[in-house]
C-alpha cells in the first residue's frame, strides 16, 4: 500500500488526472473505435438482426446500403419490433436514419464524449473524411480505452520508480551522482538521527526499494550517533547517491581513533556510562555498519580526526519489488 | 492484527501518534540498546523499552517499527512525544514490567 502511495507520488500531484484529461483531448476516435463492424442491409429482418446481436454480445449494427451509411439499429429496436410482433418486417422500417448521429475517425475521443452526454445514445458509426463507415465506437470503448492508458501509465511509473538508474536517465554526465551533506553537532541527541532519516527519505523518493533505503539508513544511523557521541566538535555526513553505489561517508576533525581494529570488535566501545544509560555505547555500532554495507574503510588519525566509508551496491535486485 | 487492536485487547495507554496505529504488527523485539535494536528489530515489529529519550524516536522512524512500547509506566518526555507525532510514530505505554508486556503479547499471537 505504501509503494502504491510513493508510485502516484512518482506520477507527480495530480499527474494521473492530467494525463487522462491529455488522453481524452488527444487520442483520435480511430484509437478506440471497433473496426469493419458487423452491418446489415436495409432489406434483412428483425429476426436476422436479433441473431446478430445474440451471436455476437452486441447492442447495435449500422445498416449499410450500396456502401453507404442509411441508419443504425439496435436493440431498442429489436424489442420494438418484438412488442409488435414484426421479426420478419425489415430493419428499414425500425432502424434511426434521420438526424444520425456519428463520430469522425480523426476527430478527438472527446468530442465523441461530449455527443454522448448530449445525446444520450449508446453508440456512433464512425465516418472517414469520404463519408464511408469505418468503424463504430460506444461509450464503453471510450471507457476501456481510458483504463488501459492509465495502466499503461501506472506501469510505466512503476518502472521507472523501480529502478534509480531510471531518475539519473535524463541527466548526462560522465558520472553522475546525488550529493547530500549534513553536519551533526556533539552532543546533539535530540537530532540524531535527522541526517540519516532524510537520506532514508531521499533514496526512497527516487525509487530505491524500501530494504536498500532500511540498510543504508541504518549505517548511517550509527555512523551519525558516533559522530555525535565521539568526536570532538560534531562533523559532517556525506551521501553520495550513483546509479550503481551509494556512498556515505562520516568524517570529523578529532579526537581520532586510538585502535582502529580494536574499535571495529564487537561490544568494545569508549562510551560514558552516562551515554550507555541511554541506550548508545553498546560497542555495536560498526558490527552493524559492517552487516548492512557492502565494503567500508575506515580511517583515523589521532589528533587529526576520522573518516569512515561506507559503499553500498545498486544490485538489479534491490531496487525491485517489496 | 493492528496496532489500535492490540492496544485495545491489552488495555494499554497510547501516549503519542494516535493517528498513526493501523499499522499491521507482525511481530516484537524488545531491549534497551539501540544498537541491539539496529541489529534485530523488524519493519512492523512492536519494540519494548524502557528508553524514552527522543532518539528512540529516530530509531523507530527508521526501522520502520510499528509503535514504541514503553515498559514499566515509565514517565515519557515532552520532546520525545512531541518529536513521535511530527515523525509519525506512536508510543504505547503497557504499564507493566518488560517480561509481562511482552507476555502479553504472545498471549495475542504475536
Amino acid at each position: 500500500m505504501k509503494r502504491q502511495l510513493a508510485l502516484l507520488g512518482f506520477m507527480g500531484r495530480g499527474g494521473a488526472l492530467s494525463k487522462v484529461h491529455e488522453l481524452v483531448r488527444e487520442t483520435p476516435v480511430s484509437r478506440v473505435m471497433t473496426v469493419s463492424p458487423f452491418t446489415l442491409p436495409p432489406e434483412a429482418t428483425m429476426k436476422q438482426l436479433k441473431d446478430l446481436l445474440q451471436k455476437h454480445r452486441i447492442s447495435g449494427v449500422p445498416v449499410v446500403e450500396d456502401n453507404e451509411l442509411s441508419g443504425v439499429v439496435s436493440l431498442e429496436d429489436l424489442i420494438h419490433a418484438l412488442e409488435n410482433r414484426r421479426l420478419d418486417a425489415p430493419v428499414r422500417e425500425f432502424m434511426t436514419s434521420e438526424g444520425l448521429i456519428t463520430a469522425h475517425v480523426r476527430e478527438p475521443v472527446m468530442e465523441a464524449l461530449r455527443r454522448f452526454e448530449n445525446t444520450g445514445i449508446g453508440r456512433m458509426p464512425v465516418l472517414d473524411a469520404r463519408n464511408k463507415l469505418v468503424g463504430i465506437v460506444t461509450r464503453g470503448d471510450i471507457t476501456i480505452a481510458l483504463l488501459r492508458a492509465l495502466q499503461d501509465l501506472y506501469n510505466e511509473a512503476e518502472a521507472m520508480a523501480d529502478r534509480p538508474q531510471h531518475f539519473f536517465g535524463a541527466l548526462e554526465s560522465e558520472n553522475t551522482s546525488l550529493q547530500l551533506r549534513y553536519h551533526v553537532a556533539k552532543d546533539d541527541f535530540a537530532h540524531g538521527g535527522d541526517a540519516s532519516a532524510k537520506i532514508k527519505r531521499a533514496l526512497l523518493r527516487i525509487g530505491a526499494s524500501p530494504q536498500l533505503a532500511r540498510r543504508v539508513s541504518i549505517a548511517a544511523y550509527e555512523a551519525e550517533i558516533n559522530l555525535i557521541i565521539h568526536t570532538d566538535e560534531g562533523g559532517l555526513i556525506l551521501a553520495d547517491i550513483q546509479p550503481d553505489e551509494i556512498i556515505i561517508v562520516a568524517q570529523d576533525s578529532g579526537p581520532g581513533i586510538a585502535d582502529v581494529d580494536l574499535a571495529r570488535q564487537p561490544g568494545y566501545s569508549t562510551a560514558t556510562a552516562e551515554i550507555r544509560e541511554m541506550g548508545f555505547g553498546a560497542g555495536m555500532g560498526l558490527t552493524n555498519i559492517e552487516r548492512c554495507a557492502d565494503r567500508i574503510n575506515l580511517w583515523s588519525a589521532i589528533g587529526v580526526g576520522a573518516r569512515l566509508q561506507m559503499m553500498f551496491d545498486v544490485s538489479p535486485r534491490e531496487v525491485g519489488d517489496d | 492484527m493492528k496496532v489500535s487492536e492490540v492496544v485495545e485487547q491489552l488495555g494499554w495507554k497510547v501516549l503519542a501518534g494516535e493517528s498513526y496505529m493501523e499499522t499491521q504488527v507482525n511481530g516484537g523485539y524488545a531491549a534497551d540498546l539501540l544498537s541491539c535494536v539496529m541489529a534485530g528489530a523488524e519493519t512492523g515489529d512492536l519494540w519494548i523499552t524502557l528508553q524514552t529519550h527522543s532518539n528512540i524516536v529516530a530509531v523507530a522512524s527508521l526501522l520502520g517499527i510499528a509503535a514504541i512500547v514503553i515498559a514499566e509506566g515509565a514517565n515519557v518526555p515532552e520532546a520525545t512525544l512531541g518529536k513521535a507525532e511530527q515523525q509519525e510514530v506512536a508510543i504505547l505505554s503497557s504499564g507493566a514490567p518488560v517480561y509481562e508486556t511482552v507476555a502479553g503479547l504472545v498471549a495475542l499471537g504475536i
